[in-house]
């Protein structure tokens, strides 16, 4: 019975191997070999010329920009909402969840609304006699369109991460006279730390990777690493090329899921 | 003092959040195309329902997320009732390599696919984009289902079998009920993860196959018409409602 019972976690792990792993396999033999199928290093060593080079720092730097400011937004709120308790947690999957029932896409590109010349924050900054910016096609409209897009993968484990703590260990502290500046910085911060480590993994991996918010809000003047690999497969139709990349890449994935296991074993950040 | 600062500080996520989603419903009834103002109409609702193309790419967009949804309940459900009697090395093999699909770029997991489709001659259409949904919709169902079947009280299932109940009936009985929420959500989680998906989509898709985001995508170039924001109001409408309504049955039932 027991045994039978076993069996049935046997489908998904054929189809995690056939899907999963077999997928990634291939991205590492198609980035080591050449278009006559020889092993060659030239793939990979292609990260290092100067403009993928380029593209690689400014996408490291824009996605560790994107996470400090999601770690630094998410965290006051999700200590607001663990204060509120655990029966507004329905409330909560409602205000982050809803949003991607109007299309990805359609909500990153509405920010061009909003900030372009003309745009909707222009036009009333212009009415107030405020100095205008336009962001559109700089940077910061790169991270704004990110910290957008992945604020929700960092509220929701830092959420989980802080609700797990038991009420009564702060109630100890506090009655052994820690103030509250003590209670957050040595029972909070440590205890939430795996809830932490996890919204970093899940926000600086898509944002290193992004194609799609460089291309809506970059004015097609910015280009990170995941446009470029994005364009060796759709455009320049070099998946050798792209798939060395995509291995460099890859490096930074894992050292990310490395650390992702390391601090959170029982996967209890993860959830949503 | 400081209850106002926090109520003040949620109300700036929420503007940071919601304003997009604002802006894209004012300018669905807005006249013409473009960021200006012009005056109410309905123009690009009468518009939305006369595209075929639009009309197509919903349809595929919801046939995908069901199908996707459907089938990653079931192998999710399934797969862990068979984890729970896994032993400790193996079930964590098995878990690190479930979270695979959520943890790894969208971007790599996209291209490996294709990659993977191209090698094995599966050609792009249909099945390769529900495979490629139900490949990262299943972690979602696993990561919901989990946790309560964790809850479930093992001796009561045994309670039944000893009572005579056989093993599948008393797991229909007994144990699935108690599942059901973890399914539930794990199901509509997979369901909103297939519907806003873009980047997989993107690069397992046939040509000639539009979702609601390969569409909204091929448009960018030339600029979204605002049918498009019609369509989405439509949808975040029903969905909200929907959610206020079953928010209001729960509370009518804890009353």
């Amino acid at each position: 019975m027991e045994k039978s019972r076993k069996l049935l976690a046997a489908p998904y792990l054929i189809w995690m191997i056939a899907f999963t792993v077999i997928p990634l396999l291939m991205i590492v033999y198609y980035g080591l070999i050449d278009r006559n199928g020889s092993f060659t290093w030239e793939n990979v060593m292609a990260m290092v010329r100067p403009e993928h080079l380029g593209a690689l720092f400014l996408s490291l730097q824009l996605s560790v920009v994107c996470t400090i400011v999601c770690l630094l937004l998410s965290y006051p709120l999700a200590m607001i909402l663990r204060g509120k308790g655990v029966n507004q947690s329905s409330f909560i999957v409602f205000i982050f969840i809803l949003p991607m029932w109007m299309n990805f896409l359609l909500r990153t590109y509405a920010w061009l609304n909003l900030l372009d010349d003309g745009g909707i924050i222009h036009t009333i900054c212009e009415r107030f006699g405020l100095p205008t910016v336009s962001l559109i096609g700089t940077n910061a409209a790169i991270i704004l369109g990110m910290v957008y897009n992945f604020l929700p993968f960092m509220v929701l484990p830092l959420y989980n991460a802080l609700m797990k703590i038991d009420e009564n260990i702060i109630n100890a502290a506090k009655d052994l006279g820690a103030n509250n500046i003590q209670v957050f910085f040595r029972i909070i911060l440590p205890l939430s730390f795996p809830g932490i480590v996890s919204g970093i993994t899940m926000v600086f991996v898509p944002s290193l990777t992004t194609f799609v918010v460089s291309d809506l809000l970059g004015a097609r003047k910015i280009m990170l690493i995941g446009n470029i690999i994005e364009q060796e497969f759709s455009t320049a139709d070099n998946w050798y090329l792209g798939s060395g990349l995509s291995l460099v890449l890859m490096i930074f994935i894992l050292i990310s899921m490395a650390m992702l296991n390391h601090y959170d074993k029982n996967g209890e950040g993860t959830s949503f | 003092m400081k209850k106002i600062a926090s109520q003040i500080y949620m109300t700036l996520i929420f503007i940071f959040l919601y304003a997009p989603i604002v802006t894209l419903i004012v300018f669905s009834f807005n006249q013409g195309k473009g960021g200006q103002w012009r005056g109410f109409s309905l123009e690009w609702y009468q518009e939305l329902f006369a595209s075929e193309l639009i009309m197509n790419a919903l349809w595929n967009t919801l046939i995908i997320a069901i199908i996707s949804a459907l089938v990653s309940t079931i192998i999710g459900t399934i797969s862990c009732i068979g984890l729970n009697s896994l032993g400790g090395k193996a079930k964590s093999i098995y878990l690190s390599l479930n979270n695979i699909p959520m943890l790894n770029s969208e971007l790599v997991t996209g291209l490996s696919l294709m990659l993977v489709f191209i090698a094995f001659g599966i050609g792009f259409g249909y099945p390769t984009i529900l495979i490629a949904h139900i490949t990262f919709c299943i972690p979602y169902v696993i990561l919901s289902v989990m946790p309560r079947l964790k809850q479930t009280d093992r001796s009561t299932y045994e309670a039944a079998v000893d009572l005579g109940a056989a093993p599948v009936y008393a797991f229909f009985k007994v144990v699935f009920p108690e599942l059901m929420p973890g399914i539930l959500s794990g199901f509509l989680l997979a369901f909103t993860m297939s519907l806003d998906d873009f980047i997989i989509t993107y690069f397992t898709r046939g040509p000639g196959i539009n979702t609601l985001s390969t569409l909204i995508y091929s448009e960018v170039r030339k600029g979204i018409k605002p049918s498009m924001n019609a369509l989405s109001t439509i949808m975040f409408v029903s969905v909200l409602i929907l959610l206020i309504l079953s928010n209001r049955k729960k509370k009518e039932g804890i009353e």
